[in-house]
């Protein structure tokens, strides 16, 4: 398990190189200076030149790439003071710490899409189990019907939807916020809630889908049977047995849904205009921010890949035979 | 040593009831297709401490009669009919708390494909020791002692450390061992092996029957031994059922149905196999044509539409009438007595070397 | 049916004088285990088949048995080329075909085909019969003189199938009949050596005997060679006219049939032929003189089999030579021409019990009589990653 941990680590590292490579490399490929969007409306070669130097645009891009990454490592001296590793540069919109920012940000956006996961791994597993159970019966096709309604909606539709019908209309609940999880636990889970439940319905559906189906299939294993044979009671069979074989292939594509799953977190941050990663990375691609566009993309990968590590660990945790693997 | 006299050598007569009393059973499931008629008004009876052996090819209804008996069956598709008695308690149409409770305590099965038949999930450990504890109450501790001890009896060297082992860390006749320690965990009175040793190589096949063997002679378990392998039922068997389309046609000792059978259909199996002993130039005799439909039976004897006998029946009797099975040894078959001897020692006796 | 294959009365000294049709020296098959930390890389190699020697000639039928895990399906995926070999050399009518390329391949390629153990999975289900029969024809560039189609009619006629059911699909036939699909497909291209990788072992036994026949028909018949790949015992006996016993990728004992059966010298021969349950009660039958030998535990890893001679942790002789040094393939003395055993120390050429005492090598019986296994052979562990 240890060895396996290190491994992925280590190829998740050389993963953030290349991303950090290519987002660097990508961004001088655009045509348009940074510096002209500081330097204002009358900008003169030489201010131009300055703003450039105090950048750093003035040296080499492959120079410019080794200062950035030496930076996150060891830190960097700015005209403006000194950047304590983690440095990920002084942004050049708002002249503030990159690191500083996201840190304010991040937890907004971990939260959304830790807890939209909870809430659609709940719901999913349950209803589809729910549906296995009563194969067949109205219970099992309304639950079918009605995860497909909410799995062809979108989330800008249906949050303004559940907006209007919960916080404006009826005033049962006031409008989503972020309060940090330290400060206080259950005013943070209920200034979500709302933004959870609209994400995770339209990711619920493949995943009740998918709970019926493999339900059903484990429920005919030959394991399943013997457990029967052996006189375990009908629950007991069905959670001990079957469900537990068929959390493996939800966890396949939960794996295979965790980049999409930011995604989701971005637009429902936009939705709810609630202040997280996603307000920041489309300003600073817009506003041509350098260090602040490197910055969000290094941390949401790494935010990914760090959950695609503790997927593949809770799969060993599910099934003997990959453990070790 | 070990080498376990079979009881067919001395057929014990009944003194008590038997164990497992089968009586005009008949299952029936309802497919896309139409309803299939699985079993068709199977009778037996099972003492403990004896091994009947049912042969069959797949579709006879040998594996179905034996999931009914455990009560396995899909009860929204299968319909059944007719009595199964365990020690004298009816099982079709007892509550399902009822059959938990003797499943696995009274009656137990082993299956065909130990790799699919374990849970890859659990401990071969708590596999075994599952049973123990439902039916007899056991402590999580005494349970796993249990497991341990079982795996010893069946042979698993460095049972200790095995115990916490999972399937898939086993190899394949080390988990029918597993399987068999699941099996009789709590002293079942009957066991139903259900092909235990098909998907096992030849030397491993060789283990585990006799491990089977010496297990019936120390716990006195009732066996029902279910193959296709003829070769395997002369090793395991006392008593022989020959099944074909959902009937028994044929019932005796191992010895009487092995050396003088009378249903053409047990005349065709053997002769249709190759013998190490045989003579390697004689064409082995196959059964021409497939086995019947059972969603659309022939009429009259299931067997007809394959044997080579039906002209020596007066009379349109094999294609309209269904041959009955007398108590006893006999076979479910339209030829008389007489017939069915000189047909057998003139015809088929020297094909078989 | 059985009526209808008029089978030429078969010569009793079946051995066959044929040409050497496929040769096979020094084969060896493995394949890589990858692994190791941080960076994969291959860390060790399942030892499928190891070094093997086979000839097969022109028209007989040569049977190779062994248990699973012994490399008899690899040896028949090699001959055919739909693996590579890792070394060795395999030689088809004297032309080296070892690593020849997909060019150099295709005049051979319709002579060696191959027969499938599942007749449900190794037919297309979405192609009819009459395509699956047909296609290699059309691939290999084979034209009949009465056209592909009546071509295929005629070989749906031969294995006994009807030739009406020309496009018809897999499913609306049974295991049997889909098996005999599978031979008819083989036969298309008229092949001198045709591999059979357990053909009869998903059958049920009335059918398996229905496959065999047919088999056999096209073995005399057409003078196809066979190489036949089995498990069961008793159908090589009465198919193959030599065969060739594996364990653990390597050739122990290789002969002919009555030889082999007869006066087996291997001790792991004589294992296998005393593991086969026989349908005979007869107290006068050779059953009950057979001699009793129980092996102990399972077939060693392939990733790192025994030194020596791969049997002896499961052998009742091993001596510490067998630990040391391999035991080449040899005629020993007393056995037949062409009979080679691989043994330091054979057993005598006889398959009936020597005395009271049996050979019981198994730990769970040894454990039931009351005696703790003393230094019972290591039972090793079959995890294989």
């Amino acid at each position: 398990m240890f060895r396996f941990i290190i491994r992925r680590s280590l190829g998740a590292f050389v993963i953030l190189l290349l991303i950090s490579a290519f987002t660097f490399f990508m961004f001088f490929a655009i045509p348009q200076d940074p510096a002209l969007l500081a330097c204002g409306k009358n900008c003169g070669p030489e201010a131009l030149e300055l703003i450039h130097k105090n950048m750093g645009l003035d040296k080499p891009v492959p120079e410019q790439y080794f200062e950035f990454m030496k930076g996150i490592v060891a830190g960097r001296d700015f005209s403006v003071g000194h950047c304590d590793a983690p440095c990920f540069g002084i942004s050049f919109d708002d002249q503030r710490n990159v690191w500083d920012t996201i840190i304010d940000r991040l937890p907004l956006t971990v939260s959304l899409t830790v807890g939209g996961l909870v809430v659609f791994l709940a719901i999913g597993i349950g209803a589809g189990m729910i549906a296995a159970r009563k194969k067949g019966t109205l219970t099992d096709k309304s639950v079918s019907s009605l995860s497909l309604v909410f799995s062809s909606m979108q989330i800008y539709f249906l949050g303004p939807i559940m907006l209007g019908l919960l916080v404006y209309s009826t005033g049962w609940m006031d409008s989503p916020k972020y309060v940090p999880i330290s400060e206080d636990p259950i005013g943070w889970a209920v200034g979500l809630l709302i933004p959870w439940f609209v994400m995770a319905l339209i990711f619920t559906a493949q995943y009740t889908r998918m709970s019926r189906s493999t339900l059903i299939e484990q429920m005919q294993e030959d394991h399943v049977r013997t457990a029967k044979a052996k006189g375990m009671s009908k629950r007991y069979v069905f959670y001990r047995y079957a469900w537990r074989g068929s959390l493996t292939p939800i966890v396949t594509i939960l794996g295979i849904d965790l980049g999409s799953l930011l995604g989701g977190a971005i637009v429902t941050e936009q939705t709810f205009s609630l202040a997280g990663l996603g307000q920041l990375v489309i300003d600073s691609t817009n506003n041509k921010d350098l260090p602040m566009t490197m910055g969000v993309m290094l941390i949401s990968a790494a935010f990914i890949l760090l959950l695609n590590i503790i997927v593949d660990v809770v799969y060993g945790f599910i099934d003997p035979r990959v453990r070790l693997a | 040593m070990t080498t376990m006299t079979k009881q067919a050598e001395t057929p014990p007569p009944s003194a008590g009831d038997p164990y497992l009393t089968v009586d005009d059973l008949h299952v029936r499931f309802s497919t896309e297709d139409g309803v299939v008629q699985a079993v068709n008004g199977l009778s037996f009876g099972l003492e403990r401490g004896r091994t009947l052996g049912i042969v069959g090819e797949s579709g006879s209804g040998k594996s179905v009669t034996n999931l009914t008996v455990l009560g396995l069956h899909n009860p929204t598709t299968t319909e059944v009919t007719g009595s199964i008695e365990l020690d004298g308690q009816e099982l079709i149409g007892a509550s399902e708390k009822k059959l938990e409770g003797l499943r696995g305590h009274k009656m137990a099965m082993i299956f065909q494909d130990p790799l699919t038949a374990l849970s890859p999930y659990y401990t071969i450990g708590r596999q075994i020791a599952e049973p123990y504890r439902k039916h007899l109450g056991a402590s999580k501790k005494e349970a796993h002692a249990r497991a341990t001890e079982m795996l010893h009896k069946v042979g698993i060297p460095n049972p200790k450390l095995r115990v916490n082992d999972y399937p898939h860390q086993f190899s394949g006749g080390m988990r029918q061992r597993a399987m068999i320690a699941m099996a009789l965990v709590c002293n079942p009175d009957l066991l139903i092996a259900d092909e235990p040793t098909t998907a096992l190589d030849v030397t491993v096949q060789a283990q585990i029957l006799d491990l089977l063997r010496d297990l019936q002679q120390e716990f006195g378990s009732a066996i029902v031994f279910i193959t296709h392998d003829l070769g395997v039922i002369a090793n395991m068997a006392d008593d022989i059922m020959v099944m074909y389309g959902g009937r028994a046609v044929e019932r005796g000792t191992a010895r009487e149905v092995l050396r003088s059978p009378q249903h053409p259909y047990t005349w065709g199996l053997l002769s249709s196999m190759p013998r190490l002993g045989g003579d390697v130039n004689a064409q082995l005799r196959p059964i021409e044509g497939t086995p019947p439909s059972l969603l659309n039976p022939p009429p009259g004897c299931p067997f007809h539409p394959r044997c080579d006998f039906q002209d020596e029946v007066t009379g349109a009797s094999c294609v309209r009438d269904q041959p009955k099975l007398p108590d006893g040894r006999a076979a479910a078959c339209h030829l008389t007595a007489e017939q069915k001897r000189t047909f057998f020692i003139e015809q088929i006796k020297p094909r078989l070397g | 049916m059985s009526d209808e294959l008029t089978v030429t009365e078969p010569e009793i000294s079946s051995v066959s004088t044929g040409e050497p049709l496929m040769e096979v020296e020094g084969l060896v098959k493995h394949f890589p285990i990858k692994g190791g930390f941080p960076i994969k890389r291959t860390v060790g190699h399942v030892q499928a088949v190891d070094g093997i020697d086979l000839t097969v000639h022109e028209g007989e039928s040569f049977g190779l048995v062994g248990e699973s895990g012994c490399g008899k399906s690899t040896t028949g995926r090699l001959l055919t080329r739909l693996l590579e070999p890792t070394k060795g050399k395999i030689s088809y009518r004297g032309q080296d075909i070892t690593h020849a390329n997909r060019r150099q391949l295709k005049p051979v390629r319709s002579d060696i085909q191959m027969i499938f153990q599942d007749p449900y999975s190794s037919l297309n289900p979405r192609m009819t019969v009459g395509s699956i029969i047909g296609d290699p024809m059309d691939v290999n560039g084979i034209n009949p003189a009465g056209g592909r189609e009546n071509r295929v009619r005629e070989l749906l006629e031969t294995v006994g199938l009807n030739p009406e059911h020309y496009n018809r699909f897999p499913h609306e036939f049974s295991g049997g009949q889909r098996q005999r699909i599978g031979v008819a497909r083989a036969l298309a291209l008229e092949p001198r050596i045709i591999v059979a990788d357990e053909p009869v072992s998903a059958l049920d036994v009335s059918i398996q005997a229905q496959v065999v026949n047919l088999l056999q028909q096209v073995q005399r018949e057409l003078g196809i060679a066979f190489l036949f790949i089995a498990h069961d015992l008793a159908v090589v006996r009465h198919f193959s006219q030599r065969l060739a016993v594996m364990y653990l990728g390597k050739v122990v004992e290789v002969g002919d049939r009555e030889s082999i059966y007869n006066r087996p010298r291997h001790p792991y021969t004589h294992a296998l032929l005393s593991a086969v349950p026989e349908a005979t009660l007869d107290e006068d039958a050779d059953d009950d003189q057979r001699q009793r030998i129980r092996l102990a535990g399972d077939v060693p890893s392939p990733i790192d089999p025994p030194s020596g001679c791969r049997f002896r942790t499961r052998c009742w002789k091993a001596q510490e030579k067998c630990a040391t040094e391999e035991p080449p393939l040899v005629q020993i003395a007393g056995n037949a021409e062409g009979h080679l055993t691989a043994c330091h120390f054979p057993e005598e050429g006889t398959i009936s019990a020597k005395g009271a005492e049996d050979i019981v090598m198994d730990e769970a019986l040894a454990a039931m009589e009351g005696s703790e296994p003393a230094d019972a052979p290591k039972v090793t562990d079959a995890s294989k990653g």
